[in-house]
């Protein structure tokens, strides 16, 4: 079937393409600037269309609760939120990840800390790739970087989440949440009869019952545990790592940038080389697994690498590990929901690499 | 081809939603485009504006700080966006409670008194698309029969009723639109 055209918010794609998706479950609570997710998907009449259940919890604890029980039912569940919502189901989705169990969070993040602004930012990176509540664990991170790709990775986290039985996050931004863009859109798939053989859907005619926990009282138990996530993230490294390349062929100076700045970025390389200035833009499509190998490979025939965020400097930790000294990893990036402009990113390059020509 | 455009007024005047129309419009003629409004609390505040691209090419940032094209609709964004009309660009702009009118000269300067002609043929609720009218007619960029594909496309059915209506306004302010200055 024919994917059909929509000019659609990103928050109303992923609305739109969980339905598609034939997801069982969404638990929410509304905050801007995602909150257009649950208005359409309470408009869309979800259970009518596949029997899909949308539920406003009481809060975000609630729901990220509510996505654990799902879960734990081998259903495929999701929640969204930003970024002080995301901080408040920490625990839960540290629970989730320790109890090894697929889901999607979705975070349209805007400025912080604290309440901080309801504009965009992505001061969150740190809080998605380096696990985000406690213990040792990953989510896998995608970053979209425009209304397509908000649709497109429902599907995508929900088949890497299943794969490695792993919460998978998509890291977005107010601006990526709210604006509007052409659209396909898959066509309808059912929801799933069938449940994976680890869900706990009663003991039926299994020898054992299914066990859901993420409390392990044994050291040794707890730790060869952790062996296994950390095998497993291993695996997903090997095997996910996504990234997008644009002018990096012949690029004297790199910019590393995802999502909404990524689009910035693209922008930044099309003036740089109106004036003959060599610049090339890795996007990372996944944060975790990062696209470390790739970034290594490029730095060795580049002057300089910038890595452009709306934060004070996070990804840009993981750009310089990759790097390695090889060559200088500078930062720049706009605060407070300001989004970095195109002539900005220019103007930097030329300050930080080009002695300010 | 690519043309930056942004939409600013109060909220109200139906700005986000003649964004939306002129997306729609252009997508019916298989362009890219973006559609990026100021969220929050600038539109409770009183003012409201869009960022609408329109591209023969894959759109890169759907946010910019200068534009072809500056449709204003009240003072306040007058004195915002002036001056982030690229040069030689497009401003149309509402002479309605205007105090201090638009002064650049490497700009060409449209007025369009489309909300005293509104008021006065009680055709308010279409106010925006008498502007739409006058930008098609100075940046022929998309058709009107695009317009009205686009109009039925973003209008929920139930105010299809209305589409005449809008093609009213549309041909109106194509009528309306003056040469203030051109370069």
């Amino acid at each position: 079937m024919e994917r059909e055209l929509r000019l659609m918010k990103g928050n109303e794609a992923v609305a739109e393409a969980a339905i598609r998706a034939g997801v069982d479950g969404y638990f929410g609570y509304p905050i801007t600037p995602q909150s257009e997710i649950l208005e359409y998907l309470m408009e869309a009449n979800p259970y009518e269309r596949t029997g899909m259940v949308v539920l406003q919890a009481e809060s975000e604890v609630a729901a990220i609760n509510m996505v654990y029980g799902g879960a734990g039912c081998g259903k495929k569940v999701m929640t969204s939120s930003s970024s002080p919502g995301i901080s408040l189901k920490q625990e839960g989705i540290s629970y989730i990840a320790g109890a090894e169990l697929p889901c999607l969070i979705v975070n349209v993040a805007r400025g912080g800390p604290g309440l901080g602004t309801i504009q965009p930012a992505q001061a969150d990176y740190f809080q998605s790739v380096k696990g985000g509540g406690h213990g040792d664990y990953h989510l896998i991170v995608l970053a979209p970087a425009s209304v397509q790709e908000m649709a497109d990775f429902v599907e995508l986290g929900f088949e890497l989440a299943f794969k490695y039985r792993n919460p998978a996050l998509i890291l977005s931004d107010g601006a990526i949440g709210q604006m509007m863009e052409k659209v396909y859109l898959n066509p309808q798939k059912p929801r799933s009869s069938e449940s994976p053989d680890w869900a706990t859907t009663g003991k039926g005619s299994r020898e054992d019952r299914n066990i859901i926990t993420s409390l392990d009282l044994d050291p040794d138990g707890q730790e060869q545990f952790n062996h296994k996530l950390i095998e497993k993230y291993a695996e997903i490294e090997k095997n996910e790592v996504r990234y997008e390349e644009f002018h990096c062929d012949d690029a004297e100076y790199l910019l590393v940038a995802y999502g909404t700045s990524a689009r910035v970025c693209q922008k930044s390389v099309q003036i740089a080389r109106e004036h003959g200035i060599k610049l090339g833009l890795l996007r990372p499509v996944t944060l975790f697994p990062f696209p470390k190998k790739r970034i290594a490979e490029i730095s060795s025939r580049v002057k300089g690498i910038l890595s452009v965020e709306m934060s004070s400097g996070q990804m840009v930790e993981d750009v310089q590990l990759a790097v390695n000294g090889r060559v200088p990893v500078m930062h720049f990036g706009r605060m407070g929901g300001i989004v970095t402009t195109p002539d900005e990113v220019v103007e930097q390059v030329k300050i930080l690499f080009l002695g300010g020509k | 081809m690519t043309e930056e455009i942004i939409i600013a007024g109060f909220g109200g005047q139906g700005v986000l939603s003649m964004g939306k129309i002129m997306a729609y419009s252009a997508m019916m003629q298989d362009m890219e485009v973006s559609w990026m409004p100021a969220y929050g609390p600038e539109m409770r505040g009183g003012t409201a504006n869009v960022t609408v691209i329109i591209s023969s090419e894959r759109i890169s940032s759907p946010i910019v700080k200068h534009f072809d094209t500056a449709i204003i609709l009240n003072q306040q964004s007058l004195d915002k966006f002036e001056h982030a009309v690229k040069p030689g660009g497009v401003l149309i702009y509402d002479g309605n409670g205007i105090t201090r009118h638009p002064e650049r000269k490497d700009i060409s300067i449209y007025r369009i008194d489309a909300a005293e002609e509104a008021g006065r043929t009680n055709m308010s609720k279409v106010f925006n698309m008498m502007v739409m009218g006058g930008f098609i007619k100075v940046r022929p960029l998309i058709k009107l029969e695009n317009v009205l594909r686009g109009l039925k496309k973003s209008l929920p059915e139930r105010y299809h009723s209305l589409i005449p209506l809008n093609e009213k306004a549309l041909i109106r302010g194509e009528e309306l639109i003056k040469e203030v200055h051109i370069v």
